[in-house]
């Protein structure tokens, strides 16, 4: 295998298509994450999206319904989370990861009948492109919808939360709860947008895997991509720009791996798997020693319920 | 007219009855499931929670799923109650089971009385070793323990996946991925002739009898339950907050480990890449479910070992994905939770027209 200029183009468009998924699902948990609440049912939402699109893609034959479907799938998981926590003031941790079991299980119990059916192609755009030019022909085209809407993601939430007031309500109720209700803001109805919004985006998230990124339907098939969604959100200390860097790193790790075991590199698969996991914590002594590092960006109120005595 | 008021405090009766709420409210839950996709859901139900414990043979097989729950769980509570959110259990398993086998694979052609205390005790001081690392990097580097606890959780499975393909696997298994069978003195001594309960119990019991003693008795047991109340409370009483973090990992971690050496040792016999199914994760609900108290998790691990029976059972009469076990689990403790609000809030239901004469 030569290592030439158009097979690193070729090599880079598959790390951007393998970190979709964690740029979807990370940029979502960050907006959740940001108005103070911590959910950890990632894994759980994107679970549901993955069965939910594929098995409206098999039903209706129709993409788009698959699409938007899985992410009202997330939506509607994502509003127990919201429901138990905003209204029942359950504590966020115990109720995100009943949350991430309880999707798990329901949608093997809902793919019972989707196992083993073939998938449908996904259209790609500027697929003329990607073959003619080299080297950013691979990069920049022949590509999902979805993908550059992935790209364009951490862009957009980060024009949302610096500069609209919208964006500085969210953030508002994610540092100072309190002080923002006495500003007339209701805290629990921006933090059920925040967590309903997130849901929308792991539900798109897992849709992206069972339609797009292998389109096919297998038990668990998100692989423990919704808790290094998670870990990213802290990795890039809570800003939408770092998280499409992360996103990249870890993407890439995953196909480096791959690749490395085609060449016949000495080192243990496993080894390589772990990697982003090793990584993922390293990353968070590393910024988390800095105690003024972590504190700049972190929502002061995160994972702390809210009661308002009326 | 519903009116809700803030308790002022919590009634002891109804904190340990609410789990029983939530467990009628996941029964009706899975049966509306059931009929969902097309069962009859009392038929269904019985599938799950009668016929698997209807003979000597289920009974046993609840006790020993019940057997790695408790004993996570109870090391689990010692965590939650000091507000340490250790959700890596799965992992500390994986380790001690690893370093557990390790031990019992060095002696897989010898004898001896001595060899499975020591395999017992390896598993559990790779568990307390593996439970460390977030404990460490929490006390000295402020990292979140949470997802330095989970991540884990997938280095330990690479590395079991790794020893049981690799160096450790069987060089007569034909390149399956597990290794050798361990010796007799390696396991654990069966109770019954037939059954496969074994001597493991005896450790999850010695461990809710110890952790009721630690927890109640003693002034670590104070610390713990005192700085989960308050940490500020805690710091003002001068408790050395740090060794207490690392210490109560360190309980969690080794009870998790002893699951792992359980496993090995009592039922699988050898280590291969399904060890575990997700007991680490499932005991954090069985530890809410008990109310983090040394009883109540050994009520609620059994009732969590029979959605596990019951999905086997269901897998095999109705062909529905065992994974079902999991949708009753996340269901508990979704109804748990929920049945908390209870606790801390009184619902109130007025009667509108004496209200309104009183005004």
């Amino acid at each position: 295998m030569s290592l030439d200029i158009s097979f690193i183009g070729i090599l880079i468009g598959s790390i951007m298509a393998s970190s979709v998924p964690l740029i979807l699902a990370a940029s979502g948990e960050l907006i959740t994450e940001r108005s103070g609440v911590l959910n950890l049912g990632v894994e759980g939402m994107m679970i549901i999206g993955a069965i939910s699109g594929f098995a409206l893609m098999v039903i209706t034959d129709n993409l788009f319904i698959a699409i938007v479907g899985s992410m009202l799938s997330g939506v509607i998981i994502s509003l127990i989370f919201g429901f138990l926590t905003q209204s029942l003031l359950t504590n966020h941790v115990a109720t995100g990861l009943a949350l991430t079991i309880f999707g798990i299980g329901l949608s093997a119990m809902l793919g019972k009948n989707f196992v083993g059916i073939p998938g449908k192609e996904f259209p790609i755009l500027f697929s003329s492109l990607r073959e003619s030019i080299p080297f950013f022909g691979p990069i920049l085209f022949g590509h999902s919808i979805v993908l550059y809407f992935a790209f364009a993601l951490p862009f957009l939430t980060n024009y949302f939360l610096k500069k609209t007031k919208l964006g500085l309500v969210v953030r508002a109720v994610g540092d100072s709860p309190v002080s923002a209700s006495n500003q007339g803001i209701n805290v629990v109805l921006v933090r059920y947008c925040c967590i309903l919004y997130g849901g929308a985006m792991c539900g798109l998230a897992g849709a992206y895997l069972s339609l797009i990124y292998t389109p096919q339907w297998i038990e668990n098939m998100t692989a423990g991509r919704g808790w290094i969604a998670l870990a990213l959100v802290v990795f890039a200390t809570w800003s939408p720009i770092k998280v499409l860097i992360g996103a990249l790193i870890f993407g890439g790790i995953t196909i480096l791996q791959l690749h490395m075991q085609a060449i016949g590199f000495r080192i243990p698969v496993q080894f390589l798997s772990a990697l982003p996991y090793l990584m993922t914590i390293i990353v968070l002594v590393v910024i988390s020693r800095d105690s003024r590092k972590i504190k700049l960006n972190t929502p002061t109120s995160l994972g702390r319920i809210f009661y308002k005595e009326k | 007219m519903i009116k809700i008021e803030k308790r002022n405090d919590v009634p002891m009766a109804l904190y340990f009855f609410t789990p029983f709420i939530a467990i009628i409210l996941t029964i009706l839950g899975g049966g509306i499931i059931f009929y969902i996709l097309g069962f009859n859901p009392i038929e269904a139900l019985k599938f799950y929670f009668i016929t698997p414990i209807s003979n000597l043979y289920g009974f046993s097989e609840l006790l020993l799923k019940a057997t790695p729950l408790c004993l996570i769980a109870i090391g689990l509570s010692f965590c939650f109650k000091s507000n340490n959110w250790n959700i890596g259990a799965e992992g500390q398993l994986t380790f001690g089971a690893i370093v557990g086998g390790g031990v019992a694979l060095l002696f897989y052609n010898q004898e001896g009385f001595y060899i499975l205390p020591l395999v017992i005790t390896a598993g559990a001081i790779g568990g307390m070793f593996f439970a460390l690392i977030p404990a460490i990097l929490k006390t000295y580097f402020n990292t979140n323990e949470i997802l330095v606890s989970l991540m884990l959780v997938y280095v330990s499975k690479l590395l079991l996946d790794y020893l049981v393909v690799g160096p450790w696997s069987n060089p007569e298994g034909f390149n399956f991925p597990e290794t050798r069978q361990f010796s007799d003195s390696s396991r654990m001594p069966l109770l019954f002739e037939g059954l496969r309960i074994h001597a493991g119990i005896f450790l999850a019991l010695a461990a809710v009898m110890l952790s009721w003693f630690i927890l109640y008795k003693t002034y670590l047991g104070f610390q713990i339950k005192v700085s989960g109340l308050s940490l500020k409370t805690a710091k003002y009483a001068g408790f050395k907050g740090k060794t207490m973090i690392l210490v109560v990992f360190m309980i969690s971690g080794a009870c998790a480990g002893l699951a792992g050496v359980g496993e090995i040792t009592g039922p699988i016999g050898q280590l291969h890449r399904m060890i575990s199914p997700d007991y680490g994760f499932t005991a954090i609900i069985v530890a809410f479910l008990g109310r983090l108290n040394p009883f109540g998790i050994i009520f609620a691990s059994l009732v969590v070992a029979l959605t596990y029976l019951g999905a086997e059972t269901a897998q095999i009469f109705l062909q529905i994905p065992k994974y079902t076990g999991q949708v009753f689990q996340g269901m508990i403790l979704f109804f748990l939770l929920a049945s908390d609000y209870l606790l801390f809030f009184k619902v109130k239901i007025l009667n509108l027209k004496k209200n309104e004469l009183r005004h």
